[in-house]
């Protein structure tokens, strides 16, 4: 005999978005969304939405920006001044936006593919510049959007559509990369850890300069069901088993295989002057009376 | 009595189990209802369990489920 | 004259007479257009419009970011426009071509914004210091799908002033890009330049909308065709996406909606074509041979008119201000009446193939063609206005 559902919402009934705290952040009438039964991405939104209502930020100074594939299309769901760009350069738009008012809070919401792959030369200079971007980096290690391509992710011997007979490509280890190319905050949990993925796009938020938090996150209809790994919820029971918190690791030595271990954590968390305080110091030295800051740029 | 409240969004839910897996108390299980997408959605099977802690809600992709701390009782609205 | 128009920012406008090259008056042209952020990337000929931005703006007020490559400048720009800014990027053939994507997106997503090419000879690397005007059709058609744009040919270091405060002011107006088509020659030609006082000069604010958050559609539109933008950090919460898009800005992937969106990005421009046309004409009337220039070639095609009509032929001139929205009805109510028309480029012939489709027949047309990298010899525009007028 079929279950009968013992809830108290109605079929149709959209949750009072004073009650569950990642519904005031959704647009509501759009979902269901796109993500599959299993998908991660949802998940690292719920946190995302807690870490907004934590650290008390000013939503109507916020914008969100995303790049093309799964991830990006975060940006269609949240009831946010959102962006949803071309392939690879959420983050020089996120550039622009942040240069041409400062006051905003940019995060840039993407894909393992979208920000290491073909926006990999826009991540290294924004990290570089140290340009006030909170970066969150949702990794299935694959291009899923496009139907299970290799990423620069992907782990060594996985099997994808344009890798059938198994990838042989060194993948990425993103912390240790943008690390080197100079973000301030550099954290990786997966979509496991949702109170600490929460805690650190907190932390980020405080931050001023690049931060990058890495997300890792399951994809059930391509990378688990492609290398036999099960579903989305056999990829969150290998996150809690395989996961090791190693705050302060360094990023070497976190790059990840298949089936190996993943090592979580806040890695980096160090202060650099951001790219506006440089620009205005360097202007004010070299100009001085005659340096003019930037008026509020409304034209209207 | 219960310290929490489940409520469940039936129509959003994909039937990934991670509820069902990640509550610490064991208070959902997947029905064998369906929605109208053919999913199974979860129901609450323990709910004296329920603590109201909303990991459910945190794990949940669909935003198909949340928790609620019981005022000072567990009675349905 | 547009009742919405407001007066300059005198903080911006370098009032005076000045000695300058078509790179630098169009810099000048932006800041007095009211333009405060830059994205570029080097590239000969057009460097040296950001590389005076990069100098001039920190003592108006404003920035100037050179990013990693043209495919970042061409959508940084959009994200300042975004934040509020007036912003434009600079560019020549290469570069053009990197940033046909993000034009796109700019005509997708309707940024106002402006983009600066100093055609060079092409194509690839081809002739990074001189002369071409091969990017003419690129700078309608580079990106992939249906969409319009305007696109401005200055033939001169005034105009190179004058006409860039008119790109702002059409992106600001339509909610396009504008591809201003300048050349090596014109960039880099050093002549007067009057820069009028900042009330002497108009300026298009942002179509910004005044509505309520509750009331306001992203990409709706209230009788007219261009919608009413907003700006992140006001609290409209809207949803901007390249995706096929309804009025609200959500992705609606469908036929009817595609049918909508596309085919009113392309009557925004074509059914103002006539107001956004502008081009000058000189001895139109019972002229047989009308020649048809824009850019450098307007002033050596000037040469060769005037040598024509020593000769004692009745030729015409008329120069393409405005290339795109190509000025179909001009040509096409020309055509009726003259002859022919001549067409001197700097390409193997570009523009020369719309005043054929507008001429529909009813006139000849001759190209005066060039592979690029000079510019051509009067004599051989006289020879084809000779030719044309048997």
């Amino acid at each position: 005999m079929t279950d009968c559902l013992n809830t108290d919402l109605l079929k149709n009934e959209i949750p009072d978005p004073g009650v569950n705290p990642v519904e005031q952040f959704l647009r509501s009438d759009r979902i269901p969304h796109i993500w599959c039964p299993g998908c991660g991405i949802g998940t690292t939104v719920n946190s995302f939405a807690r870490a907004l209502i934590e650290s008390k930020i000013d939503l109507g100074s916020l914008a969100l920006v995303s790049g093309i594939g799964c991830t990006g299309r975060v940006a269609g769901y949240v009831k946010l001044d959102s962006f949803h760009t071309t392939h690879g350069r959420a983050i020089p738009f996120a550039t622009g936006l942040k240069l041409a008012n400062p006051k905003l809070n940019v995060v840039v919401y993407s894909g393992d593919g979208d920000l290491s792959a073909i926006g990999g030369n826009h991540l290294i200079h924004a990290a570089r510049r140290n340009i006030d971007l909170k970066v969150i980096c949702v990794n299935n290690l694959i291009y899923a959007m496009t139907g299970g391509q290799t990423a620069p992710t992907t782990p060594d011997h996985s099997t994808t559509s344009t890798n059938p007979y198994g990838v042989f490509e060194p993948s990425f280890n993103l912390p240790h990369l943008v690390e080197a190319a100079g973000a301030v905050y550099v954290a990786r949990w997966t979509t496991f850890h949702v109170r600490q993925l929460s805690r650190s796009i907190s932390e980020a938020f405080k931050k001023k300069g690049f931060s990058f938090i890495e997300v890792i996150s399951p994809c059930p209809t391509l990378y688990q069901r492609r290398n036999k790994l099960g579903d989305g919820l056999d990829a969150m029971k290998y996150y809690k088993e395989k996961s090791k918190v190693r705050n302060g690791a360094p990023t070497s030595e976190v790059g990840m295989t298949m089936t190996g271990e993943i090592i979580v954590g806040k890695f980096v968390d160090r202060e650099r002057p951001d790219y506006l305080t440089l620009m205005k110091s360097q202007y004010t030295e070299s100009l001085g009376e005659r340096f003019v800051e930037q008026p509020e740029m409304v034209c209207s | 009595m219960a310290k929490g409240r489940v409520s469940i969004v039936v129509e959003r839910c994909k039937a990934c189990g991670f509820c069902v897996e990640f509550c610490p108390t064991h208070v959902l299980a997947l029905s064998s209802a369906f929605n109208s997408k053919g999913y199974h959605p979860p129901h609450v099977v323990n709910p004296d369990k329920c603590s109201g802690c909303d990991l459910c809600g945190m794990y949940c992709p669909d935003f198909a489920i949340y928790a609620t701390k019981a005022a000072g009782g567990g009675d349905k609205k | 004259m547009n009742a919405d128009l407001q007066k300059a920012d005198p903080r911006g406008v370098l009032t005076g007479v000045h000695f300058m090259d078509g790179d630098h008056a169009c810099c000048e042209g932006a800041l007095a257009a009211g333009s405060r952020f830059a994205a570029g990337y080097p590239i000969t000929p057009s460097t040296e419009v950001v590389e005076r931005f990069a100098q001039r703006v920190p003592t108006v007020g404003g920035t100037f970011i050179q990013m990693e490559d043209e495919l970042a400048a061409s959508i940084t720009l959009q994200g300042a426009v975004w934040g509020g800014a007036k912003a434009f990027t600079v560019t020549s053939g290469p570069g053009f071509s990197l940033m046909m994507e993000h034009i796109g997106y700019a005509a997708m997503t309707e940024t106002p914004c402006v983009f600066v090419d100093v055609q060079r000879g092409g194509p690839s690397t081809g002739l990074p210091t001189l002369p071409a005007q091969a990017d003419m059709m690129q700078a309608k058609w580079g990106s992939h799908g249906d969409y319009e744009i305007i696109a401005l040919c200055p033939n001169s270091p005034q105009e190179c002033f004058d006409l860039t405060i008119t790109a702002f002011n059409l992106a600001e107006e339509y909610r396009v890009p504008v591809m201003f088509m300048m050349d090596e020659c014109v960039g880099h030609m050093t002549e007067k330049v009057v820069i009028p006082p900042a009330d002497q000069i108009d300026v298009m604010p942002r179509k910004h909308t005044r509505k309520s958050v509750e009331d306001y559609l992203p990409y709706g539109t209230n009788g007219d065709q261009v919608p009413e933008m907003a700006h992140a950090g006001e609290g409209y919460n809207f949803h901007v996406t390249g995706l096929t898009h309804d009025e609200r800005g959500y992705p609606n992937m469908t036929p009817p909606v595609q049918d909508k969106l596309v085919r009113r990005l392309q009557s925004k421009i074509r059914d103002a074509a006539d107001r956004i046309a502008m081009f000058e004409e000189e001895q139109i009337e019972g002229a047989d041979v009308v020649v048809v220039s824009y850019g450098i070639t307007s002033r050596v095609a000037q040469r060769a008119i005037e040598a024509a009509r020593k000769k004692g032929l009745r030729v015409g001139k008329l120069r393409l201000i405005t290339a795109w929205p190509f000025p179909e009805k001009k040509i096409r109510e020309l055509a009726a009446n003259v002859k022919a028309f001549v067409v001197p480029e700097l390409n193997l012939g570009q523009m020369v193939r719309e005043v054929e489709r507008a001429a529909a027949g009813q006139a000849k047309t001759f190209a005066v063609s060039h592979a690029g990298g000079g510019v051509h010899n009067p004599e051989d525009i006289l020879k084809v206005i000779v030719e044309a007028s048997r």
